[in-house]
């Protein structure tokens, strides 16, 4: 394919804070806010479904340095939704700052306002609660009408329809599809009938959630929280408190990694309530345990799948039901589900005669969920890559030959994924790539290594969206400083992700200059121009289109303030990076004669502000392949090689897309093999530190190649896709893959690990003898 | 109780609780590199160098360190920029909290182990977590330090 040279797009350029970042700058919430502060501190609830009867917290309040302490007596009684969503959002208005009745282990019952930690910590234990303890629903599979309700109350409000009924324990429900279903699966010559199990898993960013708040010097409230969403949180900040927005100013610094969990306000109400109480500036910092336990994990799902097939492996029909788990609180339930069927089924568009779509998403008494890198697509794709694989060796063919027969390509149309075309998919090539460099025709087979160990390989395909359709907004102001150098302002909240740099590129690239010479700013309610926030892998794509736009302006405004300046038409100018000039003349400004004359006598503002928004979302598309060895007498998986070919059109930043793709990748290893969010018979949640909740390190991963295949995206900044999700998608399906190939058994639920391998293996024994 | 230690070449004097944990008297006394992502001695983020060696400061008590002499990285900052660039380079400081404990730790891999191999970086630093990078292009970025050393020493 042909590609354009650039300058600034397409180049591994360092991240703009890379130095700051790797030398230990102050630049995090926690560092740059004043020790000072009320620490802030959370009394939890013990049990998994209880009204607070009685609480007294008389003698918690007598302990030296106790500012306050504040119960569901004290609370504004208006329920809001914590999720980062677009107005209306689709996840239901169910919590309330401080509830009477408490729905999970770890659900608010207190909120502690100290001098000191320690005081805090002190005073906690001095509140005397009552609780009616109540039985609580924890079977995900059980909660669809039962008779135990997660949310009796009566103001529960859903700000859009999606499904949801309270008094069913149901968040959301829908059904959707395109032909008849039950026709196809009738005539197809193979139909399997699966069902796969997805657990929650925590995010686990190395920064717990965190959030500062303060009076400013005009009396309003002042927060500084490592978030995703600043312009979602201060609209949940202005409902639960019931004051204006205008009163509200929301801040993000550097950010310690957020994969989703920062795009909820999991701690930002609790604080800000302190200071608006108080007058006082308050923190508050999760603990490590605080974050596993009353966090925001990814849906656990369960998945049923119906695939239809021809004895030559043609996928004809796929009917996937989805149920989902919200927890407590209905946090992304109602979006998260869409993403399990909606970004898994068009992977085969190629030859679908029909496709059904289902699910239920459901209350229960655990930690509620919420939204985490993939979203949806990572349980959906789990399921149904899995039972393409599982197909494959029914029909005993090769599985990247039967996804060659399957797959979707270039122009197809995908009933699937709302009519879309796929004006850019390099599906096809990532699989061919990914084949030859992996050398698939070697690993595939099973090797006995001759020691109680086997080598085998597994396949499979992903995709994502770039941003939600129809709803996300990206926006961008760039202006132009006297010396011919840019501010670029954005409300997109780079967690890491590296988002101010590639943002900074394009504007580069626009502006004819250096990314040096781009400064970047953001988030700040007050100073940034609106964006829906750093989530839906829509940075890339609807923000960046937005620098465009906002640099094509800005381009015109300076030709415009340039032609006064000649005493000519804008018309007849044109330019050239560090200066304009007059068309076919020797007859230039520079930029910097423009930067100062924009700052005298002028009326035309030397900066532009745009907004952009999508009516599509192109998917990005990838394959994964990955080479295990298996130790048959204890379980474990070692992971040799892991090869991943992304099609993200043209990645704007290569070294970033590449250290996505790596870390993606390393998390879905961790979810796919040890990583599990598991509670006792009561709901009490077992594993709430590092020690037990294992995440990977650098031994568990193998080597990781990637390689990108290009394609364009016409709709897309300089072509470009998204990145942020897909990378995570493609390790459970593999894994589990290859696992299978090792071992004869297919597991259906993750995470794999060695204990459920050495069982199963133990088991096929005993029944084959 | 009355603590005395030398934090990065200074002395220092101060009145600490004796409960205070080192993590926390670095913050308080300005060292805001030095990171708690867990409180389970479990992520590596707090590491910082006692007497030249790395050891976790969440799960040490400052009252521990008297009299010894404490590293953190803003003592530290010409030793770990001459690397730093490289894992800069890679993209690979990514959201950059763990940053500070990984570059320490690689401070004392590289002291006590001039030239090492990619399994004995691994193996070093293995206790240091990052959710974000997937690790290897720490290890290139390292990879790459090294290779600019030798050649550096060639030339």
């Amino acid at each position: 394919m042909e590609q354009k040279e650039y300058k600034s797009i397409n180049k591994p350029i360092r991240k703009k804070d890379a130095m700051q970042l790797l030398l230990g700058k102050p630049v995090y919430t926690d560092d740059i806010t004043p020790g000072n502060a009320l620490v802030v501190k959370l009394l939890r609830s013990p049990h998994a479904n209880a009204i607070v009867q009685e609480i007294n917290t008389s003698t918690a309040m007598k302990v030296p340095g106790v500012a306050a302490v504040y119960t569901w007596e004290d609370v504004p009684k208006t329920r809001f939704a914590i999720a980062g969503q677009t107005y209306p959002e689709p996840s239901p208005y169910d919590r309330l700052i401080l509830d009477r009745h408490v729905r999970f282990v770890g659900d608010p019952v207190a909120i502690i306002a100290a001098e000191t930690e320690k005081a805090a910590l002190r005073a906690m234990k001095l509140i005397k609660v009552k609780y009616q303890v109540l039985e609580p629903v924890l079977d995900f599979r059980k909660a669809k009408d039962n008779p135990i309700l997660v949310h009796p109350e009566e103001d529960w409000f859903p700000p859009c329809q999606v499904g949801g009924d309270p008094k069913r324990n149901l968040v959301a429900s829908e059904v959707n599809g395109d032909g008849d279903v039950e026709a196809v699966l009738s005539d197809c010559d193979i139909v399997l009938d699966r069902t796969y199990h997805t657990k929650a898993f925590n995010q686990a960013m190395m920064e717990t959630f965190r959030t500062y708040t303060e009076l400013d010097r005009y009396g309003r409230l002042h927060v500084i929280s490592s978030t995703q969403i600043v312009f979602h949180c201060r609209r949940i900040l202005s409902r639960a408190l019931g004051i204006p927005k205008s009163r509200i100013r929301v801040e993000k610094p550097r950010i310690g990694g957020g994969f989703g969990a920062k795009q909820t306000a999991v701690c930002e109400v609790y604080p800000a309530f302190v200071t608006l109480k108080t007058g006082r500036p308050a923190k508050i910092i999760y603990t490590r345990e605080e974050s596993q336990i009353a966090g925001s994990p990814r849906h656990e799902m369960e998945i049923r799948i119906r695939l239809g097939a021809s004895r030559d492996g043609h996928i004809r029909c796929i009917d996937l039901y989805t149920l989902s788990n919200t927890g407590a609180y209905g946090e992304h339930g109602p979006t998260t589900v869409g993403l399990s069927g909606h970004k898994a089924i068009p992977l085969y568009t190629g030859g679908l005669e029909a496709y059904r779509f289902s699910y239920d998403v459901v209350y229960t008494n655990l930690q509620a969920s919420g939204a985490y890198r993939g979203y949806g697509a990572t349980q959906g794709i789990y399921a149904l890559e899995t039972i393409v694989n599982e197909l494959a060796e029914q029909l005993d063919m090769d599985p990247t030959v039967i996804r060659d027969k399957n797959m979707v390509k270039e122009g197809m149309e995908m009933p699937s994924y709302y009519n879309e075309t796929a004006n850019a998919c390099a599906l096809d090539r990532c699989m061919e790539h990914c084949r030859q460099m992996f050398h698939w025709d070697e690993k595939y087979p099973v090797r006995d290594m001759g020691n109680g160990k086997v080598r085998t390989a597994g396949v499979d395909m992903a995709m994502q969206g770039s941003c939600i359709s129809h709803v996300d907004v990206g926006s961008a102001t760039i202006k132009l400083s006297e010396d011919g150098t840019y501010n670029l302002i954005i409300g997109a909240a780079d967690m890491g992700t590296g988002c101010d740099t590639i943002l900074a590129q394009m504007a580069a690239e626009c502006l004819d200059c250096s990314v040096d010479d781009i400064a970047v700013f953001g988030a700040d309610t007050d100073a940034s121009p609106y964006d829906s926030g750093s989530y839906a892998s829509s940075t890339t794509y609807i923000t960046g289109k937005a620098v465009e736009k906002a640099c094509a302006e800005l381009k015109e405004k300076i030709c415009s303030i340039a032609a006064e300046m000649l005493n000519c038409n804008a018309s007849e100018m044109v330019f050239e990076g560090r200066q304009v000039r007059r068309i076919g003349t020797e007859e230039t400004v520079s930029l910097e004669d423009i930067g100062y004359k924009s700052q005298v006598f002028n009326t035309q503002a030397a900066e532009a502000t745009a907004s952009h928004s999508s009516p599509v979302s192109p998917p990005p598309y990838m394959v994964g392949m990955v080479e295990i060895e298996l130790d048959k007498e204890t379980g474990l998986v070692t992971i040799l090689d892991y090869m991943a070919v992304v099609d993200c059109g043209i990645p704007i930043n290569p070294a970033l897309a590449r250290i996505q793709t790596e870390g993606g990748i390393v998390q879905g290893i961790g979810h796919t093999l040890m990583e599990d969010v598991r509670y006792d018979h009561n709901g009490k949640p077992i594993g709430s530190s590092f020690m037990q909740y294992k995440i990977p390190t650098r031994l568990d991963m193998g080597k990781l190649h990637v390689e990108f295949e290009h394609s364009y995206e016409p709709t897309g900044p300089f072509g470009a896709k998204s990145i942020g999700e897909i990378v995570i998608n493609t390790p459970a399906p593999a894994l589990t893959h290859a696992i299978y190939r090792a071992t004869g058994v297919w597991h259906r639920e993750l995470p794999i690990t060695p204990e459920k391998i050495a069982l199963s293996l133990t088991e096929k024994k005993q029944k084959t003898s | 109780m009355e603590l005395k230690l030398t934090l990065n070449g200074r002395p220092v004097t101060d009145h600490i609780d004796p409960g205070l944990l080192l993590i926390d008297f670095l913050r308080n006394h300005g060292c805001y590199s030095v990171k708690r992502g867990c409180e389970t001695s479990g992520c590596g983020l707090c590491t910082v160098l006692m007497d030249g060696r790395p050891i976790l400061s969440c799960s040490m008590l400052a009252a521990r360190a008297a009299g010894h002499s404490i590293h953190t990285l803003e003592g530290l900052q010409e030793e770990a920029a001459d690397f730093a660039g490289f894992i800069a380079d890679q993209g690979a400081d990514q959201c950059g909290f763990c940053n500070p404990g990984f570059v320490m730790n690689t401070i004392a891999l590289l002291r006590e182990n001039p030239d090492p191999t990619d399994d004995e970086i691994r193996m070093f630093l293995a206790g240091n977590l990052c959710r974000c990078s997937g690790y290897d292009g720490q290890l290139r970025g390292i990879r790459n330090y090294l290779e600019s050393r030798r050649n550096q020493n060639r030339a």
